[in-house]
């Protein structure tokens, strides 16, 4: 009921992928504490200066209310028209903070400082935006669960100028983030002989050129193949040369392998440590989950192949 | 919700702080006591010490003795914590010390709210110009101390002092908005405590030796008048105050027994007038002699003084009429005569004997007058502020020894000698003359015109006002205590002022202030309900009002709202004509993609749209020239290519 109540009130609706600006109807404001404490203060202020008959008393009276006012209004200002661009956002590990990047752009020829970002309550981002500028801002949530983490509905607001009013809005940008499983810090299985999937030995070395894949945040820039990324008119991701050869040990890193006993998650968290460990190490490594199978591989972009399987893996 | 509340504050934020807090109880300084304002300056020093040295601020037992020793000095000082004095005081301390205990936002939040609140507490001693002018500072910094505080360190000086300025200035219509509709009641409220006005100075209900003498050596402004016609010459200036009708040998002092009023036969025109009194404390409202109209809620007493319902305690106007020639109680009750009559037996033999003297050689009344007259413009009487002090017989001393001494004496000596020689007499306070201000045609009477005469009352005229100083100082009515009294007397600077330009200059703030006096600080419900009336609101009751006033003010709200949300960006003018020229595009159904250059914007309505390309590449060969070229006017063809799009 209430929910539903709430739901009509703040107009509640995702924002989609799509930068967005924020209208006067969205964005909605209430007195602080302290803009209570003003009203009480001026109020106390004009009854001592009816009693004592004080006329500038009531002149200051009447200033500070128009400051009121006006406050107001320019906390209002603070928020209206700024426009949000979703960015992407990189994966991180159970227990560590996911960022939401966010653009915020300001084209007006006023700073909006102190805007304060948040989708959960104890994990506030402050950030300002100088006039006719933008800056990249994050909203922070703490990853509890491997797997998508969508961002829920966060809420963007100000207290500025004068602190005595908090204009807020609400944002919901489709944004999701990768979560992995927590690393356990296990000792790495025993390496075995590579008699299987020879061919596929050494897939991404830096020797031979082996082809293109997309190009992952973890990439280095020097891997980008600029020429080909070009040649398609710079819609699609960036592009990566693959090379092959110059790997080392091999390890086969599988569920089997795990603590039986341990409870799935625990398992997932001690495949994801020797991932880590292994890809640390330099090691070829392929990856045996109950419901997949990754081939012997090593690199920046075996691993993060790897972790997202893990991530994404249902026991 | 309030997150940013709790947020420690940054190191560059006390400082903001530091100065609002000074700014706000700095005048104060001026009347309390000292220790206070030490013990004050002293807690802002350690807090700007322990912020410098980037030190803890102190626990909260230190804080807790400060405040007992801070309560204790007060209580000792005012004997009360509640009254207005010692609430200042206890304001100002309480503001000084909050700032060593400043560690949040929502600290930093109830020491500017302070601050707010100890800036109206300045009105309670002054209401000036300066005052006015000084706030309107503090205002401005307080409230750029606020913006520094809720905004966090990317606020940087200057601009938080312009947006402060900006915001003072969306804020003052509302100010006049609500200073001229807010429906105003006058006050009090409730009692106001002992102590709720401060500093009196004017002419007390008790005459004795010196106590006008000392009052003149004040160039106060007692009171202001505007005379609807040409002002009465300056020596028929008689307002009048309290009169004193019982003597103890040394004191004057008003009958007690209250006595029917009086007729007043007026023998002349009565002259209107306006009077702005400044506080008195008293109920007189030192109407010229003598009154025939009063101003509402006032009276006339048995002695013609007139008396307002309530004391004066704030500035007021009266409007009031005067004649300047009158008869009064030509029929007066014998009980008032007889005790007009009395003197205290024994003292003044001498006195006494002389008045004897004089009524065996003429019983006329008037013949009696003349001789004390005489008496007093003969013998080497003179007019001075510093007489030498006066025995039992101060009288005595007085007429035979010193014959030296100042209206009071005059008035007291001649009372005394009418009443010895049997005719009804009896002292009369109030002030005597002033001074015409060139510039605003006020007439301007200060505490230095004070002034004490008799009044005789004679068979078929009724009482009559005799002036002794009149024969013993004739310049003291002619042109002012100034040119009466002799080189040196302990006069106030700015009334011996004599150079014309320093005369002018004092007569100029003078007129401003009075202006000031009247039109801002004097706005009263009386003046609200004229305007009102102006307005087309006669008799609007407050609910109406209320109504006008929340119209105004939302009217004036969505003005400022829109001035400040809809301020379009500045952009380059060959910008804004572009735009214009999309926007026919887009009513096309061409669509400028964000990445698309003009140039290859064109390439592509070139191929879909060949019909309208050639207008759509003037504008565009305009836009570039404009925006990269060099040649002038470019503008100008630019619009007019973007006006010639079909």
């Amino acid at each position: 009921m209430l929910a539903r109540l709430k739901q009509q009130l703040f107009r509640w609706r995702s924002d989609g992928t799509a930068p967005f600006r924020l209208g006067q109807r969205r964005v909605f404001i209430l007195p602080t504490r302290a803009g209570l404490l003003f009203a009480l203060a001026l109020l106390v202020m004009l009854l001592g200066a009816i009693n004592y008959n004080l006329a500038l008393g009531h002149a200051l009276v009447f200033l500070l209310a128009g400051l009121g006012l006006a406050g107001m209004v320019h906390t209002f200002r603070n928020l209206h028209g700024l426009e949000i661009c979703p960015g992407r956002c990189e994966p991180v590990f159970v227990g560590e903070n996911a960022r939401f990047p966010l653009l915020l752009r300001n084209d007006r020829s006023t700073p909006r400082p102190a805007l304060m970002l948040a989708a959960d309550p104890t994990l506030t981002t402050t950030a300002a935006v100088n006039a006719e500028n933008s800056t990249k801002t994050a909203v922070l949530l703490t990853a509890h669960r491997r797997g998508w983490l969508v961002l829920p509905r966060i809420r963007l607001s100000t207290e500025f100028p004068l602190g005595l009013f908090h204009a807020w809005s609400y944002l919901q940008p489709e944004m999701r983030c990768l979560i992995y499983p927590k690393p356990a810090m296990t000792p790495l299985p025993p390496a075995t002989a590579s008699d299987l999937n020879g061919q596929q030995h050494g897939d991404g070395g830096q020797e031979d050129f082996a082809g293109f894949r997309d190009r992952q945040p973890a990439d280095s820039p020097r891997h980008v193949a600029w020429k080909a990324s070009a040649r398609d008119g710079g819609h699609r991701p960036l592009l990566i040369k693959q090379f092959a050869g110059g790997a080392s040990n091999e390890l086969r890193l599988r569920w089997q392998d795990t603590d039986a006993h341990a409870d799935p998650e625990q398992r997932l968290s001690q495949l994801t440590g020797w991932v880590m460990a292994a890809d640390a190490a330099g090691n070829a490594y392929a990856l045996g989950l109950p419901d997949r199978d990754l081939p012997l591989g090593s690199g920046p972009a075996h691993r993060q192949r790897c972790l997202e399987a893990l991530a994404l893996t249902s026991t | 919700m309030s997150t940013a509340a709790q947020l420690a504050l940054d190191r560059g934020a006390p400082p903001w702080l530091f100065s609002s807090v000074l700014l706000a109880t700095a005048p104060h300084c001026l009347h309390q006591p000292v220790w206070l304002s030490v013990f004050s300056g002293l807690l802002l020093v350690w807090a700007i010490w322990l912020w410098w040295r980037d030190e803890r601020l102190p626990g909260r037992w230190p804080l807790i003795g400060l405040v007992v020793i801070a309560c204790g000095g007060i209580l000792l000082e005012f004997r009360t914590l509640f009254g207005r004095d010692a609430g200042v005081g206890l304001l100002v301390i309480l503001a000084a010390m909050k700032l060593l205990e400043t560690r949040s936002r929502r600290d930093a939040m109830v020491i500017v709210i302070l601050d707010y609140f100890l800036l109206l507490t300045h009105y309670f001693y002054s209401q000036g110009i300066p005052t006015g002018v000084w706030l309107l500072l503090s205002i401005w910094l307080v409230t750029a101390a606020l913006i520094r505080v809720s905004g966090g360190a990317v606020c940087q000086p200057a601009p938080t002092l312009r947006h402060a300025g900006t915001l003072l200035a969306q804020a003052i219509p509302f100010m006049i908005v609500l200073y001229l509709l807010f429906p105003r009641i006058s006050g009090p409220l409730w009692g106001l405590p002992q102590d709720a006005h401060g500093g009196r100075t004017g002419l007390s209900d008790t005459m004795s030796p010196g106590s006008i003498a000392e009052l003149v050596q004040s160039g106060a402004i007692a009171f202001r008048v505007r005379f609807d016609e040409a002002p009465p010459p300056r020596q028929k200036l008689y307002w009048r105050g309290p009169v004193m009708e019982e003597f103890d040998g040394r004191n004057w002092r008003p009958h007690a027994a209250s006595v029917p009023v009086g007729r007043v036969e007026a023998v002349g025109n009565p002259l209107r007038y306006e009077s702005t009194l400044e506080p008195h404390h008293q109920r007189w409202l030192l109407a010229l002699d003598a009154p025939v109209l009063l101003p509402p809620e006032s009276e006339l007493n048995g002695q013609l003084t007139a008396l307002s319902r309530q004391r004066v305690d704030q500035r007021r106007r009266f409007a009031m009429e005067s004649v300047l020639d009158y008869r009064y109680n030509k029929d007066e009750l014998a009980t008032i005569l007889s005790r007009n009559l009395v003197l205290p037996p024994g003292i003044n033999p001498r006195a006494r004997a002389l008045a004897d003297s004089w009524r065996h050689s003429d019983a006329n009344p008037q013949s009696i007058i003349d001789q004390a007259l005489r008496l007093f413009a003969g013998q080497e009487f003179s007019y001075t502020l510093r007489p030498p002090l006066l025995g039992e017989n101060g009288l005595d001393q007085f007429i035979f020894e010193s014959r030296r001494g100042f209206c009071e004496h005059y008035a007291a000596a001649f009372v005394f000698l009418m009443r010895a020689a049997g005719v009804p007499a009896r002292v009369v306070g109030g002030y005597q003359g002033g001074e015409i201000n060139p510039l605003d045609g006020y007439l301007v009477v200060r505490q230095s015109d004070a002034h004490a005469w008799a009044e005789v009352w004679l068979a078929g005229r009724g009482w009559v006002r005799v002036d002794p100083t009149s024969v013993v100082a004739p310049a003291r009515l002619e042109a002012g205590i100034a040119d009466a009294l002799p080189q040196g007397e302990p006069l106030p600077a700015l009334i011996q002022i004599r150079a014309d330009w320093l005369r002018t200059l004092r007569h100029r703030w003078e007129a401003v202030n009075n202006a000031w006096n009247q039109h801002i600080l004097g706005y009263d419900p009386q003046r609200q309900r004229e305007l009102l009336s102006h307005l087309g609101l006669p008799d609007a009751d407050w609910r109406r009002l209320a109504f006008v006033l929340a119209a105004v003010c939302a009217l004036l709200l969505a003005g400022v709202t829109a001035w400040t949300l809809y301020q379009r960006p500045r952009t380059d003018p060959a910008n804004r004509l572009w735009q214009r020229a999309l926007h026919h595009l887009r009513r096309r159904q061409v669509d400028c993609a964000p990445w698309e250059t003009p140039l290859a914007l064109l390439a592509r309505v070139e191929s879909t749209h060949p019909a309208w390309a050639p207008a759509f590449r003037r504008v565009v060969d305009a836009y570039l020239g404009a925006r990269y070229g060099e040649q002038q006017h470019q503008l100008d063809v630019l619009r007019q290519a973007v006006k010639q799009l079909p």
